[in-house]
């Protein structure tokens, strides 16, 4: 399974807020944390915002911060709102998959998709952020490197994750 | 699974552009307007907030957890007839028959006990190399009635299986649920649990002639 890349910093950027609901986090913040575009990132703070998981602080120090309770919030509650695992319709489904064979590979990929919605849908923000805790008592990650060398950062090779 | 398309940005809710401190709200995949909910208000969530607020009213409770007694069972069958929606006093008498023994090698049923009466309970078993597994404790049952949710009664009975098949020497505990239970594959979740290594599989045998199990193929 892949998600779309606006789904993913959807969950970076809402897992960060419910980390400390009372912390305004600039989206710069953000962005500089995960190395993507503020432009980018201020798009799907925008959707977050305006589906009432962040709420917007204006003024110095300002950002957006948690609006949610992280114990009601499941991940797949987040995906939702970037992605959508409707079925596809008759106009976008490739010609083999009408076929005994295409139906009988669509039945597998049907147990898949079950599976992850299942599983995405019973994990709460809060229980990311336990997990969250313990990777960084346990573990830490290293960022990608090679990336942040060539957009010119010096920035530290090894970084806690999330 | 595969992400089929990426929604369009949606326009503002009508309340949140009539006025900007309306609260705020969240599109449920699927769903017409109309039936625009809270972020937490939806499908199990709203169950759970209705269990938020009961748990709220309750006043500061003592609780302890002990092998269920006999006198316990009219209790326990009320517990899950609240929850379930169906009452089978006949099934809990029989599972207090082969559970309730606390001499009982491998096996466990305890209840916890708010202000003297039961509010919840969890049946455990040891199994030996079921399914080629080595021996690990299941939690086949759990119920905490729904006046006493959130006050951590659940975890609290998960935690007195886990220190008692610890005790009885064993290193994975397991459950099962139905995949369309998210409030309590939430809490198994909460408690660190993760899908294991085991995929359960099943077939329908009335409607089933995809693969005829035990019925003579034709030539």
């Amino acid at each position: 399974m892949r998600l779309q890349k606006n789904t993913l910093l959807a969950l970076y950027s809402v897992l960060e807020f419910a980390f400390d609901p009372t912390r305004h986090i600039s989206a710069s913040e953000i962005a500089h944390k995960y190395d993507v575009s503020p432009h980018h990132l201020a798009k799907v703070l925008s959707e977050l915002a305006r589906s009432g998981y962040v709420e917007s602080v204006r003024g110095v120090g300002g950002g957006y911060r948690f609006a949610a309770n992280a114990r009601r919030v499941t991940l797949m509650d987040i995906i939702l709102l970037f992605e959508d695992f409707a079925p596809a319709g008759a106009d976008r489904r490739e010609p083999g998959e009408s076929t005994p064979v295409g139906q009988a590979l669509a039945s597998v990929m049907h147990e898949i998709d079950e599976i992850a919605k299942a599983t995405l849908s019973s994990i709460t923000l809060a229980t990311m952020l336990q997990w969250i805790e313990r990777n960084r008592q346990t573990r830490p990650v290293r960022r990608p490197a090679a990336r942040s060398a060539a957009r010119g950062k010096a920035g530290d090779a090894t970084e806690e994750a999330a | 699974m595969r992400a089929t398309s990426t929604k369009a940005p949606a326009k503002p809710p009508a309340a949140k552009r009539a006025k900007a401190s309306a609260p705020p709200v969240t599109r449920v995949a699927g769903k017409p307007a109309a039936s625009r909910v809270r972020p937490h208000e939806s499908g199990a969530s709203a169950r759970a907030d209705a269990i938020d607020r009961a748990a709220a009213a309750q006043p500061a409770t003592t609780v302890s957890i002990r092998p269920v007694r006999p006198s316990d069972l009219a209790q326990v069958i009320a517990i899950d007839s609240i929850v379930t929606g169906l009452e089978k006093a006949d099934y809990w008498r029989t599972i207090h028959r082969r559970y309730g023994d606390a001499e009982r090698a491998g096996r466990r049923f305890l209840v916890a006990e708010a202000n003297g009466s039961v509010a919840g309970f969890v049946i455990g078993e040891v199994r030996d190399w079921e399914f080629g597994s080595p021996p690990c404790g299941w939690v086949f049952a759990i119920d905490v009635h729904p006046q006493f949710r959130l006050a951590g009664l659940g975890t609290r009975l998960v935690g007195a299986m886990a220190d008692w098949f610890r005790r009885e020497g064993v290193d994975t505990m397991r459950t099962i649920l139905a995949r369309d239970n998210t409030l309590i594959l939430s809490f198994f979740r909460s408690l660190g649990m993760t899908t294991g290594p085991f995929i359960p599989l099943e077939i329908d045998l009335q409607g089933a002639d995809f693969f005829p199990i035990g019925r003579d193929r034709a030539p």
